[in-house]
């Protein structure tokens, strides 16, 4: 029996296209569209109640010219940038330790399972959780109190910006231990100990060889937990106690007085700037090269 | 953002509680009151024309978790033998549903002060209480009239409900000055609002808004983070400590706004406030656990924090209470069978029963006598006449929440709502406000 022909014959690239298509449609209809229109009504027009067809640039003008636009970015930069500064040391420091210094790897999946069991619970909890910690009559204080380590209670620990990192480290680190771990796990052994052989000490060998190659991970996790915290609204206003504010939060404001296009707006720049961090990241690590290097 | 009472104030903490099996044994009790009370003839006027078809009705009521109550819409059901779907949305929430998806709503529970961004889009449907709804000439006048029992003026600082309250008929684009025969909304519940203190933790009487501003209470403050509602809570407190003399508090010029906005900023600096608190829940546990000892507050926010044994008080003040009231809408959509069925709705509301449910929340109903037929003489003494109880005071799901022998907070309804000082609104300036407000978060 001859095998049968193809009915149809297609290029292999316009079969790639017609295997990556699903996903294509589900992102133009689910994210390209919706994005668009957004970025339309961003030029409405509004008078408080309704939203008026137009283009126009007042609602830019009114982000740009705004003196509390500048405070927002920064402050949320800020918060991010600090995030993310802790969450890369302490998600590093675990995926190092669970790559290379547990040995067998039913011992790292099942400590790698233990990282991730917080995260079997809401967010929600896991944050709110630490209010009545934190609070001035909180465990926290009262078991300084109790040890005479001080003697009123601390009040910047709850309702400020320490409590926000605590609360965004606790949940995002997780977030950069996966993709650290997962991009050291395929570090070859052999190049470890070669250069043990040739003499390297274990801070060159972090140096040059596990950082590098760890760098796909690194990049990874930072766009995450970047992204995250840049829109975040919900846990900064909780852990603040609103007494910081964010690009979100301020965003969520204007669409809660229903000035939806300069909440459209603020979209739109906040889009860009995450965009353009995400491409610096991107223009450090080539995360595709890197990924099929391997 | 949450806006005000985005809570969920009367069924969770009574859930909590209870549990189902209590709730559905005052279902039960209350149906039988009820009962008693229609064959009294209290309930009346339901026509028969349509008593078959009716029956395939169903009506949409989408309010806030405060007053779209579902032992509410079930005990409507029975009663009208039609159905009413209660569904609860956060204020931004529904002004948006209202805004964008009006037919997937048939009766709009809002606040009077959403009203300014109905009326141009003739989203609702004037209610004809001349003919077909029934208890108009019963209502409290503060909402017909603008005025208490012995005629003096209430307070127009903010949305008095008055102000928007009467069109001169369908088809109206803007609101009629003085009464009418067709109303914009039927008042139900509403209340006045004043700070929340720990007596236990402040060791005198407070008295005056200006205490929330008091450095005594440095890092204890709190104020709610509703833009509107909580510049209405600073001016309060920026007035009677002397700074400013307000216009008019729900009607701020921006240079109002802006000088509000300038002595917050400066008291957030200095320490003043320990949070701006979003949601009910928010509030209480900020109270019940000592971070705050005065602050902005709803009234089941109080009880809230008392029914955990922790002393709270909502204190009357001398400048007088900030007031909310909320109405019902009729959609623009309804009409026919429907539209029949609404009016139907709007009638039983008035009729006793859901006024006295919401009024054993710490809210009031703007027909008073039939809440007083429905409920016990000493119920009523207790939530209305300011009298100290009798027996001990019970939630609307048979919980115990006051023991006999104690006295509202700020006394009968004429001491509480006869001294309100400026009602919840929408500012012209509103746009500038909630800019300038984030200035203030973010400072």
């Amino acid at each position: 029996m001859h095998p049968r022909r193809p009915i149809i014959k297609v290029s292999p690239n316009f079969a790639a296209f017609l295997q990556a298509s699903p996903l294509l449609v589900v992102l133009l209809a689910f994210f390209g569209i919706p994005l668009l229109m957004i970025i339309g009504v961003s030029f409405f027009d509004y008078d408080g109640t309704n939203m008026v067809p137009a283009f126009q640039w007042g609602n830019y003008v009114d982000l740009f010219e705004s003196r509390v636009t500048l405070s927002l970015y920064l402050k949320t930069v800020e918060m991010a940038l600090s995030v993310w500064a802790i969450t890369l040391v302490v998600g590093f420091t675990v995926s190092y330790f669970l790559a290379f210094h547990v040995r067998s790897i039913l011992w790292q999946m099942g400590l790698f399972l233990v990282c991730t069991v917080p995260f079997w619970t809401s967010n929600i909890i896991r944050m709110i959780s630490w209010i009545p910690f934190l609070g001035r009559n909180g465990i926290f204080n009262q078991a300084l109190m109790g040890l005479g380590v001080t003697r009123e209670p601390l009040e910047f620990l709850l309702f400020s910006d320490f409590a926000v990192i605590v609360a965004y480290v606790h949940l995002f680190t997780l977030f950069m231990i996966v993709p650290i771990f997962n991009s050291m796990a395929r570090i070859d052994r052999a190049v470890i100990e070669a250069a043990r052989d040739g003499g390297s000490g274990g801070w060159r060998i972090l140096w040059e060889i596990i950082v590098p190659l760890s760098k796909t991970g690194i990049a990874l996790g930072s766009i995450f937990v970047i992204a995250m915290v840049m829109g975040d609204f919900y846990v900064v206003n909780t852990m603040s106690g609103g007494h910081s504010s964010s690009v979100a939060l301020a965003m969520y404001n204007q669409i809660a007085a229903v000035q939806y296009p300069q909440a459209a707006a603020s979209a739109v720049v906040l889009l860009g700037i995450v965009t353009l961090m995400v491409a610096a990241i991107l223009r450090l690590v080539d995360v595709r090269r890197e990924l099929a290097g391997h | 953002m949450l806006k005000k009472k985005t809570f969920k104030v009367p069924s969770t903490h009574a859930d909590t509680r209870v549990g189902i099996g209590g709730r559905r044994r005052f279902l039960k009790r209350a149906a039988a009151v009820t009962g008693v009370a229609a064959g009294a003839g209290l309930i009346d006027g339901f026509p028969l024309v349509w008593a078959q078809n009716i029956k395939n009705v169903t009506l949409v009521h989408v309010g806030g978790s405060y007053s779209a109550i579902i032992d509410i819409a079930k005990q409507a059901s029975a009663d009208l033998g039609f159905k009413i779907e209660m569904q609860t949305a956060p204020h931004d929430a529904l002004k948006s549903r209202l805004l964008t998806q009006p037919n997937s709503i048939d009766i709009a529970d809002i606040e009077y002060f959403f009203q300014y961004y109905l009326i141009k889009k003739g989203t609702l449907q004037p209610i004809d209480i001349d003919k077909r709804f029934k208890f108009w000439d019963k209502i409290v006048p503060i909402f017909t009239k603008g005025q208490y029992k012995d005629g003096r003026a209430v307070s127009a600082q903010g949305t008095l409900p008055y102000k928007v309250q009467y069109v001169a008929g369908p088809g109206a684009k803007e609101f009629h000055n003085g009464p009418t025969k067709w109303a914009t909304g039927v008042p139900t519940v509403y209340n006045a609002d004043t700070l929340g203190i720990r007596p236990d933790l402040i060791k005198h009487p407070i008295d005056r808004w200006s205490d929330l501003l008091n450095p005594e209470f440095k890092g204890k403050s709190a104020i709610v983070s509703v833009p509107s509602i909580g510049i209405m809570d600073a001016a309060m407190a920026i007035e009677s400590r002397g700074d400013i003399k307000y216009g008019d508090k729900g009607d701020m010029t921006k240079a109002e706004i802006d000088k509000t906005i300038e002595i917050l900023i400066a008291a957030k600096k200095a320490g003043q406030f320990r949070a701006f608190w979003k949601t009910f829940d928010e509030s209480v546990n900020l109270m019940a656990s000592g971070e705050t000892v005065i602050q902005s507050m709803w009234s089941p926010a109080v009880t809230a924090v008392r029914s955990r044994g922790i002393a709270c008080y909502y204190a009357p003040l001398k400048e007088g209470y900030r007031a909310w009231a909320s109405c019902l809408g009729l959609m623009g959509h309804l009409k026919g069978i429907k539209l029949d069925a609404a009016y139907e709705y709007l009638n039983w509301y008035m009729s006793g029963w859901q006024g006295a449910f919401i009024a054993k929340q710490g809210y009031y109903s703007s027909v008073l006598e039939t809440v007083q037929k429905t409920m016990s003489p000493d119920e009523w003494d207790y939530w209305f006449e300011g009298k100290p109880a009798k027996t001990d005071i019970k939630d609307p799901y048979g919980n115990v929440m006051e023991k006999a022998g104690k006295t509202r907070d700020g006394g009968s309804f004429w001491e509480r709502m006869g001294n309100v000082a400026c009602w919840n609104t929408l500012m012209k300036e509103d746009v500038y406000l909630v800019k300038r407000w984030n200035e203030f978060l973010s400072a």
